[in-house]
């Protein structure tokens, strides 16, 4: 087999920044990419999130005792943090997953809708945020 | 016996042998998901400073225990499959792929049992 004289040194395929590594020094940011990561965190977040739920609503089949257990950690200052913060991870998800959704009909493929569509996206999660928090303690 | 010839069996299934089947389901529970979470996350925020007899009261409601019994087959599964894929694109080793999916698969399941399991028991319980 002849050698293969175009191809790169083992020394040069070494020092070749690959994917995860290229973040920070090689890699610019872009709304896209980053969206992107945020729906896999954000996802396994609420998945980590399914717990606290399992818990809460055991605690409350358990009775009076374990409900208030639960209670008091969940109304807590870093339990309320964690509270809100989990309820934009969903609607951000939500709103991202829409987007997917979208997409794998077919539509909003160009650069242009792309990015819009990441900028809609961030707005409305955080505005339904917000909505979500204010109604509720309005009622 | 199959009187499928071996070549109309395998295709159409791909790489992971399971065709679309994974994907669909994903799309599926995230469809599904979107009404029902969208209630979920407003009635916790609404009723997470509810005392003991309020939050009881409120599971307790048929329409309320229902759809929180909805969301919950929806959000473990679609969890399920959703940890599964971040498994499988980010673990190389085989062994430590199948271990992790299963334990993950049955985690998801003992989860959503006793989280079902809570609820019907409110639900059929006296207040
Ligand atoms: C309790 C609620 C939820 C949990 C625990 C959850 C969890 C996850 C996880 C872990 C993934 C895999 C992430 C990845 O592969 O990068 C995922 C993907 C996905 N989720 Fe969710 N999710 C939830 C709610 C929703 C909702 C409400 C939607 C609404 C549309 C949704 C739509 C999607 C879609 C479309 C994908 C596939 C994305 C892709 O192919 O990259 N999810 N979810």
């Amino acid at each position: 087999m002849a050698e293969n004289t175009t191809a790169p040194k083992s020394a040069q395929i070494a020092a070749r920044p690959l994917s995860p590594f290229m973040l920070g020094p090689y890699y610019k940011f872009q709304l896209t990419s980053v969206l992107s990561f945020a729906h896999r965190i954000s996802g396994l977040a609420l998945s980590l999130g399914t717990v606290l739920i399992a818990i809460w609503v055991l605690s409350a089949a358990n009775g009076a005792w374990s409900y208030a257990q639960f209670a008091t950690v969940a109304r807590s200052i870093p339990g309320e943090v964690l509270l809100f913060a989990w309820s934009w991870a969903l609607l951000y998800h939500l709103c991202n997953g829409i987007r997917h959704l979208v997409w794998d009909s077919g539509f909003a493929f160009e650069i242009k809708h792309v990015y819009l569509g990441g900028y809609l996206v961030v707005a409305i999660s955080l505005v339904l945020t917000a909505a979500v928090w204010a109604v509720a303690f309005a009622v | 016996m199959s009187l499928r010839s071996p070549l109309s069996e395998a295709r159409g299934l791909g790489s992971a042998k399971d065709g679309v089947g994974h994907w669909w389901m994903q799309r599926l529970s995230a469809l599904a998901l979107i009404p029902l979470s969208l209630w979920f996350v407003f009635s916790i925020a609404r009723y997470h400073v509810a005392d003991y007899p309020t939050m009881l009261a409120w599971i307790h409601a048929p329409l309320v225990a229902v759809a929180l019994v909805l969301f919950f087959l929806a959000a473990f599964y679609h969890s399920a499959l959703g940890v599964q894929v971040v498994i499988e694109d980010y673990i190389g080793n085989e062994a430590l792929k199948i271990g992790g999916i299963a334990l993950v698969k049955l985690a998801h399941f003992a989860l959503a049992a006793a989280s079902i399991y809570a609820v019907l028991k409110i639900a059929f319980g006296a207040l």
